[in-house]
């Protein structure tokens, strides 16, 4: 390749360099400020609470060391709550960003377009209805969330799927779905009501490792398999034809994508209930702090992770009364809607 | 230095479900130069670049890039050899100018392949030549119209494909911006010899810049060849239904079509 611009080029090409350098280091030095907030709130979480223990002694208890009340509190409390935090935290923040980069549009989250409704509603069908407990629940949220996916994604096919019509049918189904809930808990007995509370807004309460160690799996599985597809689905937002052109194959890259991220809701829905507004939040906060043009998906999980850790801290502790994570994260999340469908309308551009 | 790829269509007929936009047409584009697509609206001429850059499967016939069939080869190969700028691309919220052009080096990488010096050369000529370099650290939504089509240019040309196809790269633009972004795919073709094949709305433009010029009319190759000989009167009158005079332009020496309408023409124009 003959340079066509001799002498300029070296000088140029520190400018394109350093400039590259330059967004390369404070995106490693933002991920890595968000991942020290992650770990910090995590040993908060272990730490804090009605007793507060030293350190030492949470260290002696993940060391598997017997320290009296400790091992109780710590180990099979707030250990499990707060590993199950970060991670459905990072599960919705992945799979949240996943579909609002797909789709381009921020309104395409899972929990907008009835993914967690999905799961929501067959868990409490199994849990009122079927009389299930435990596993078979999440199983049967799982299964149901992939179904959901699959019929929207097939209602919405037409010559390819284009972003508005699937968010649409996404909000109708989701609409229909939170009504079976609806209809299920009027129907459902007391003792029921306090199981299905999770499945409504999300909640961390009687977190255990049984529901941690699915979820975990999960994310091993099909996360990477999920940055795998990064790079594809950061040209994609460029639209269809100019990533294909840039050499990705498009509809693979949809599809591995959809599948992996509805796993990832699905587990995460099934650990910890569709915690509110945490998938939609985590890909437009990450874009804000990390900026536009990179892949998001670590930086959104780790946003994620925050704004779990964040949300189930201040509705233990924050108030006289405890409330589920779910109801922080809603609150916090709800103004945000407000400000992003306000922004769009003035800027005059579609959804 | 290229050498020269050959792209050739072969009786190709397109369409989207059961409407055919496309009818079995050949076409065959000549390497090393610049081909410029016209037609009325809605003749299948961006359907046509489309099946060229193996965005749309063909319903019959075939496309080949050097002897091989288009759509059977893998899409980063074929990235390699061929780019295409679609007509409308969406810049991502907030990215910056090196970054976007950066995304033009990706058939070149490998999954997990580091940047290397010659990614940064190719993005640091494409800037240098499209004259964005000083926009480098701009976000792209604060761009111009005409700065940003530059850009996606540049985009384009970090790719270093031997062959570029471009889908209306003047829409949009004002008239100097026309011609400077034809200008300077004119400098692309004959420093690096780049096969440059564009659909352009503007005749006077599509003559003067291109060296091979490919009338379309409703799905149907209706001539190609020289401007001179392709852009006549009658030309114009079969693919546009326009009454028009073809004179030489007196800049270039090119066809130069002159509408002439129903109210502006002076007395003793024939209409």
């Amino acid at each position: 390749m003959t340079a066509l611009v001799e002498t300029p080029v070296r000088s140029a090409g520190d400018v394109v360099a350093r400039g590259r350098r330059r967004r390369a280091v404070r995106r490693a030095a933002v991920i890595a400020v968000m991942l020290a907030l992650v770990v910090v709130l995590y040993v908060v979480s272990l730490v804090y609470g009605n007793t507060v223990y030293s350190l030492g002694e949470v260290w002696d208890v993940i060391r598997g060391e017997t320290v009296p009340g400790a091992s109780f509190t710590v180990g099979e409390l707030r250990l499990p709550r707060a590993t199950l935090a970060v991670l459905a935290g990072a599960a919705f923040g992945v799979g949240g960003v996943t579909f609002q980069t797909m789709l381009r549009n921020p309104l395409a989250s899972p929990d907008f377009i009835g993914i967690s409704s999905g799961a929501s509603a067959a868990a409490v069908f199994a849990i009122i209805t079927l009389e299930m407990t435990g596993t078979a629940v999440s199983l049967m949220a799982i299964t149901a969330a992939l179904a959901t996916a699959l019929v929207i994604y097939v209602l919405a096919f037409r010559d390819g799927v284009a972003g508005t019509r699937l968010i649409l049918i996404g909000i109708a189904v989701a609409a229909m779905l939170d009504s079976v809930v609806s209809y299920l808990m009027l129907r459902a007995a007391v003792w029921d009501l306090q199981t299905v509370m999770r499945w409504l807004t999300g909640s961390l309460n009687n977190a255990s490792w049984d529901q941690v160690r699915p979820l975990a799996l999960a994310l091993v599985v099909a996360g990477p398999v999920l940055l795998a597809q990064a790079r594809g689905l950061t040209l994609m937002q460029q639209g269809d034809d100019s990533a294909s052109a840039l050499g990705i194959r498009v509809e693979r890259t949809r599809l591995v994508a959809i599948v992996a991220a509805v796993t990832l809701i699905a587990f995460a829905t099934a650990a910890a209930g569709p915690i509110a507004f945490v998938a939609f939040l985590s890909g437009p906060i990450a874009a804000r702090i990390i900026g536009g043009g990179t892949s998001l998906m670590i930086p959104a999980a780790l946003v994620g992770s925050l704004l779990v850790l964040t949300g189930d801290l201040l509705g233990q502790f924050a108030f006289e009364n405890r409330y589920p994570v779910g109801v922080i994260t809603g609150v916090l999340g709800a103004p945000y809607l407000v400000y992003l469908l306000i922004r769009t309308n003035r800027s005059g551009g579609s959804l | 230095m290229t050498d020269a790829h050959s792209l050739l269509v072969e009786r190709i007929t397109l369409g989207y479900g059961d409407r055919t936009v496309i009818d079995d047409l050949d076409l065959a584009v000549p390497p090393g130069r610049i081909t410029a697509i016209v037609g009325a609206n809605a003749c299948g001429k961006s359907t046509l670049l489309r099946a060229m850059s193996r965005l749309l499967a063909p319903k019959g016939g075939q496309v080949l890039l050097d002897g091989k069939a288009l759509h059977k080869l893998p899409t980063k190969e074929v990235a390699r050899t061929l780019g295409l700028l679609p007509q409308t691309p969406v810049a991502p919220e907030g990215i910056v100018v090196g970054d976007l052009v950066s995304r033009g080096r990706n058939p070149h990488q490998r999954v997990m392949s580091r940047w290397t010096a010659e990614d940064t050369a190719a993005v640091t000529e494409a800037l240098t030549m499209t004259d964005t370099l000083s926009l480098t650290d701009r976000s792209v939504d604060e761009l111009s119209g005409g700065q940003r089509q530059r850009v996606w240019i540049a985009m384009a040309l970090a790719q270093q494909t031997d062959v570029l196809l471009l889908d209306e790269p003047t829409t949009f633009l004002d008239v100097s911006h026309q011609v400077d972004v034809l200008d300077l795919l004119t400098d692309l073709n004959r420093s690096r010899g780049t096969t440059i094949v564009m659909v352009l709305h503007d005749l006077n433009l599509a003559a003067r810049y291109a060296d091979h010029l490919v009338a379309v009319r409703s799905g149907r190759l209706y001539a190609a060849g020289d401007p001179t000989e392709v852009l006549t009167a009658q030309t114009v009158q079969d693919v546009f239904g326009m009454t028009s005079r073809v004179v030489p332009d007196p800049v270039s020496g090119k066809p130069l079509v002159l509408p002439i309408g129903r109210h502006h023409a002076v007395e003793g124009v024939e209409v």
